[in-house]
């Protein structure tokens, strides 16, 4: 196990280079000349040559590349100009706020995505299994965003038991239960999704595995149907969720965008909208750098865990 | 059920069929429908509530009539969501294509570059392309649809890679054609209904994509406006008007529901799996529907096991296939009885049903009783049920790679099983398994306890296999053909293994095979089966040598020596009967060689004297 850790977080590097290129692209592409954009429309050619030469931005793509790179490795990723702050600092703080709702996120998918498969696949035909395959047909449909609003609308409009935006009161605010309280109907929005489409998988490995031999021979040694669904079959088909459900985290990461949006969540997806509206490039560039580079990161975890759960995957 | 769950899986999808249709259909006659003009402002109407006079659906903080708006918009959203999955579907599958057609170093060139996009979250990658293009409608395009190129890409490479070896497009390049030719004749006509069902799925995706850029402001620009946009104004007075949130909403989701509907109706009908019913979830136990009353159970203590004209049906569909069509065996305290057939003749089925472990749906058991102790499994509760299983009657299956759990060490399974039955704290009982694994002879058992079961040769799963049934000292054990997946040299050791404990513990073996080489070795009496029924039983050793049924002696023929013989029965030539369509009369008579006009009409009993039994009209002679 430690050697193909080892060797997972060394393939790893090649991943994370390519992203640093492709988001290295991605801003030498934007159209317009970034000096103009920082000094406005009214500098002089020569102010703007002068800045052009500061940041680096005379010399060929290939060493700016290098350059940007080196200032990467040493935690530097430029500074905002709308901001006026360090990128780093920015993506950073923000970066932890979005952690804290995607964490939270995918938990309630998880947990809920899990639950329901199993039921669903336990009940298979059955009554509950048609309404909760229906429900989670409309959770897949429905836009995130429409989804928050209503959610919105009920809960803190019209019964007033939840805040509707921001992560913590205004005035005496900050304690934990007030953390939770805000963070309850955004998390839930960002989960349904996802909750839906893990749902669908579980049912469907859980129904896969169920009709195999080893789950006949579990019956015959004289185990209960609970042992059978959750020790066996649920045992041997989360080998087969695991991968969805990483691959689900970058759908909550990218959907955070919304919810943030809709809820003011303070994350680093409100950040990137106004960024690319303000056009703050080196924002959106360490914006996109970080939340890609924490899905790699959680895809491994991911990947680790259904190794560590398959003893035949290890070599 | 089955049907059941199909019918109401289509009646969902034509649902879904219909309101796309008519979405579309509005969204089309656009221009011809008598609507204001969705751009016209008008102050003195702004926010009036839905139903109001002049405006259905009320109108937004421009006083903008939101009916005209919203099909305005859904033309939009729809038009644009169309567009990005085309888009995405063009470039995706041209990709797909030439390196699924290539392979080598092109297909490894382009299928890295789309796994690099794929380590991108979803959105954001369409965040990142839009930060570059620049807000709009059409960038939004662009990006939704360059998001999605990685999915057909990857779909359609899988299925070209399928094609470029088939035969048929060996034989198209040998005839000259070149590579361009190739592709447009032979590979995309084929690849075309992937790609298809690959859009139908995604579209829905699509349009709450754009949707969603739109709604952040990313995409379709005012006064233009698609739904995602409408939904992003209504949101800035969420609280004062929440209908112009809350229709564009609705229309999204209508539209995403529709088409989700509709793909999983469509994908549904396309697998075979949910027709035939493979695709169910068999039950704890074998449902039992009895046509007739049970039979009165015997008086007195009575054998081990007695089953009394049990019958057991796979019903798929509306065919029925009648795997066991009354059998009647009979078991004493620590005999070994063999049960013979080929396969297909139902003994395998007979042997799952006595505890009910025959997949159900399809299998129900329709008639007969199984007693064990004088109780009937048949009539048991599932509790009753459990306890007997493993625990007073165990099996052993055929192929212990696939029987045992993957996942879990060898030495879990036995602890397992031994505490299903009783309260035994888990160390006492892992040193159970570990002695029980000695028994069954595994050198160095205590280690090998902590094996998998892929780590373990056939030989040794086998016993494992063993361990595992006789873990909890059953008084009746069931071997389902336990070393035909085994290579010869281990078989004769498995067999020594299971004779030496059965007789050590005077356990009752029911032992399933297609060998009378093995029933020699090791039964005291033997049942042949045939097409669901037992054609002859006797001690086996008076069987063996005069057998009475026709088929009977074939199959003894078909051992060159006894004790040695590990021949398979084809020797005998045709083959049984299928179980749906059995004859009436003998069902061996196609077969047979003494088969006459009477062999093929009624009913033939099971009839001989004393220990010895014979369906048969035309008995072979007992040679005096
Ligand atoms: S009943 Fe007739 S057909 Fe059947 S085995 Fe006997 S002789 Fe052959």
């Amino acid at each position: 196990m430690l050697g193909y850790t080892i060797r997972r977080l060394l393939a790893l590097v090649p991943v994370l280079l390519g992203l640093t290129v492709i988001v290295f692209a991605i801003m030498a592409m934007i159209p317009g000349d970034p000096a103009t954009a920082i000094l406005g429309s009214y500098a002089t050619p020569e102010n703007v040559a002068r800045l052009n030469r500061e940041l680096g931005l005379d010399r060929p793509l290939v060493e700016q590349y290098f350059i940007w790179l080196g200032n990467l490795a040493h935690g530097d990723l430029g500074r905002s100009y709308s901001l006026n702050r360090p990128v780093l600092d920015e993506v950073l703080e923000r970066f932890s706020a979005t952690l804290v709702l995607a964490g939270a996120a995918l938990v309630l998918c998880t947990v809920f995505g899990l639950l329901i498969g199993i039921w669903t696949a336990a009940r298979q035909y059955g009554l509950v299994d048609r309404v909760l395959t229906f429900v989670v047909l409309v959770g897949i449909s429905i836009p995130s965003f429409w989804l928050g609003l209503l959610l919105i609308l009920l809960f803190a409009v019209r019964l007033r038991w939840l805040p509707a935006s921001g992560m913590q009161a205004i005035y005496g605010g900050g304690g934990l239960g007030d953390l939770a309280a805000h963070l309850v109907l955004p998390a839930t929005t960002l989960a349904v999704v996802a909750t839906g489409v893990i749902a669908r998988l579980t049912r469907s490995a859980m129904l896969e595995v169920l009709r195999q031999d080893f789950i006949r021979t579990a019956r015959a040694k004289g185990l209960g149907e609970g042992r059978v669904l959750y020790g066996h079959a649920f045992r041997a088909a989360l080998v087969a969720i695991i991968p969805v459900i990483g691959v689900q985290a970058g759908f909550v990461l990218g959907g955070a965008v919304y919810i943030e949006t809709v809820f003011q969540w303070p994350g680093v997806g409100g950040m990137l909208v106004t960024a690319i509206s303000t056009r703050d490039v080196l924002l959106v560039q360490g914006g996109v750098l970080v939340v890609a580079a924490s899905y790699v990161l959680f895809n491994l975890l991911a990947d680790l865990a259904q190794t560590w759960l398959d003893p035949r995957v290890q070599t | 059920m089955t049907t059941l769950r199909l019918i109401w899986r289509n009646r969902l999808a034509a649902f879904g069929g219909i309101v796309l249709c008519a979405v579309v259909v509005v969204a089309l006659l656009a221009p011809l429908l008598p609507l204001p003009d969705p751009d016209l402002t008008a102050p003195a109407e702004r926010l009036k509530p839905p139903f109001s006079a002049g405006a259905l659906l009320g109108t937004d903080h421009l006083g903008r009539d939101l009916l005209s708006r919203l099909i305005w918009g859904t033309r939009l959203s729809l038009a644009v969501g169309i567009a990005a999955a085309v888009i995405a579907a063009a470039i995706g599958s041209t990709i797909g294509i030439i390196a699924g057609f290539r392979g080598g170093r092109i297909d490894n060139l382009l299928m890295r570059g789309i796994d690099m996009l794929m380590a991108f979250p979803y959105i954001l990658l369409a965040l990142a392309i839009v930060a570059v293009l620049g807000p709009g409608l059409v960038n939004a395009l662009y990006a939704v649809a360059a998001v999605n190129v990685p999915f057909f890409a990857r779909n359609i490479r899988g299925v070209t890679v399928g094609l470029a070896h088939r035969e048929f497009v060996d034989a198209a390049r040998l005839s000259g054609k070149s590579g361009a030719r190739l592709v447009f004749t032979e590979i995309l006509p084929n690849v075309l209904p992937v790609i298809v069902i690959a859009m139908s799925t995604t579209i829905g995706w699509m349009i709450l994509e754009t949707a969603g850029l739109s709604f952040l402001g990313l995409g379709s620009q005012p006064p233009q406006a698609d739904l995602g946009s409408m939904l992003g104004e209504g949101r800035k007075l969420l609280i004062t008007a929440p209908h112009a949130s809350i229709v564009p909403g609705v229309m999204i989701f209508l539209i995403v529901m529709s088409v989700n509907l509709l793909g999983d109706g469509v994908r549904d009908a396309l697998d075979p799996r949910l027709r035939s019913g493979a695709l169910s979830r068999p039950a704890a136990a074998t449902e039992v529907r009895r046509k007739a009353a049970t039979p009165a159970a015997g008086a007195g203590a009575g054998p081990l096991l007695a089953v009394e004209g049990l019958e057991t049906e796979f019903q798929v569909g509306a065919r029925v296939y009648r795997a066991v069509g009354g059998v009647d065996l009979a078991i004493a305290p620590g005999e070994c009885l063999g049960l013979i057939g080929e396969s297909g003749s139902g003994k395998s089925v007979t042997a799952l049903s006595l505890l009910r472990l025959v997949a159900s749906p399809p299998g129900v058991i329709t008639a007969g009783a199984v007693r064990i102790g004088g109780e009937d499994t048949l009539a048991m509760k599932p509790e009753a049920l459990r306890r007997i299983r493993g625990a007073r009657v165990s099996y052993i299956f055929q192929d212990p790679l696939g029987t045992l759990h993957p996942l879990l060490r060898v030495g879990d399974q036995l602890v397992e099983a031994i505490r299903a039955h009783a309260p035994v704290p888990r160390r006492a009982a892992w040193a159970r398994a570990v002695a029980m694994l000695e028994r069954v002879q595994i050198p160095n058992a205590a280690a090998r306890a902590r094996s998998y079961p892929h780590e373990l040769s056939g030989g040794m799963r086998q016993r494992v296999g063993i361990a595992l049934a006789l873990v909890n000292d059953p008084e009746l054990v069931i071997a389902d053909e336990p070393t035909t997946a085994l290579d010869v040299t281990v078989q004769a050791g498995i067999l020594a293994i299971l004779d030496g404990l059965r007789r050590e513990r005077g356990l009752s073996l029911l032992f399933i095979t297609h060998d009378f080489g093995v029933v020699s070795q090791l039964c005291d009496r033997v049942a042949v089966m045939y097409a669901g029924r037992i054609v002859e039983t006797g001690p086996t050793a008076e069987v063996l040598a005069a057998p009475r049924h026709p088929y009977t002696r074939r199959l003894i023929a078909c051992v060159p020596e006894i004790g040695a013989g590990r021949r398979r029965l084809e020797a005998i030539p045709g083959l049984p009967p299928p179980v749906d369509a059995l004859p009436e009369g003998c069902a061996f008579a196609p077969r047979c060689d003494k088969a006459a006009e009477r062999c093929r009409t009624g009913q033939i009993a099971l009839e001989g004297s004393g220990d010895r039994a014979v369906r048969c009209l035309f008995p072979e002679e007992v040679p005096a």
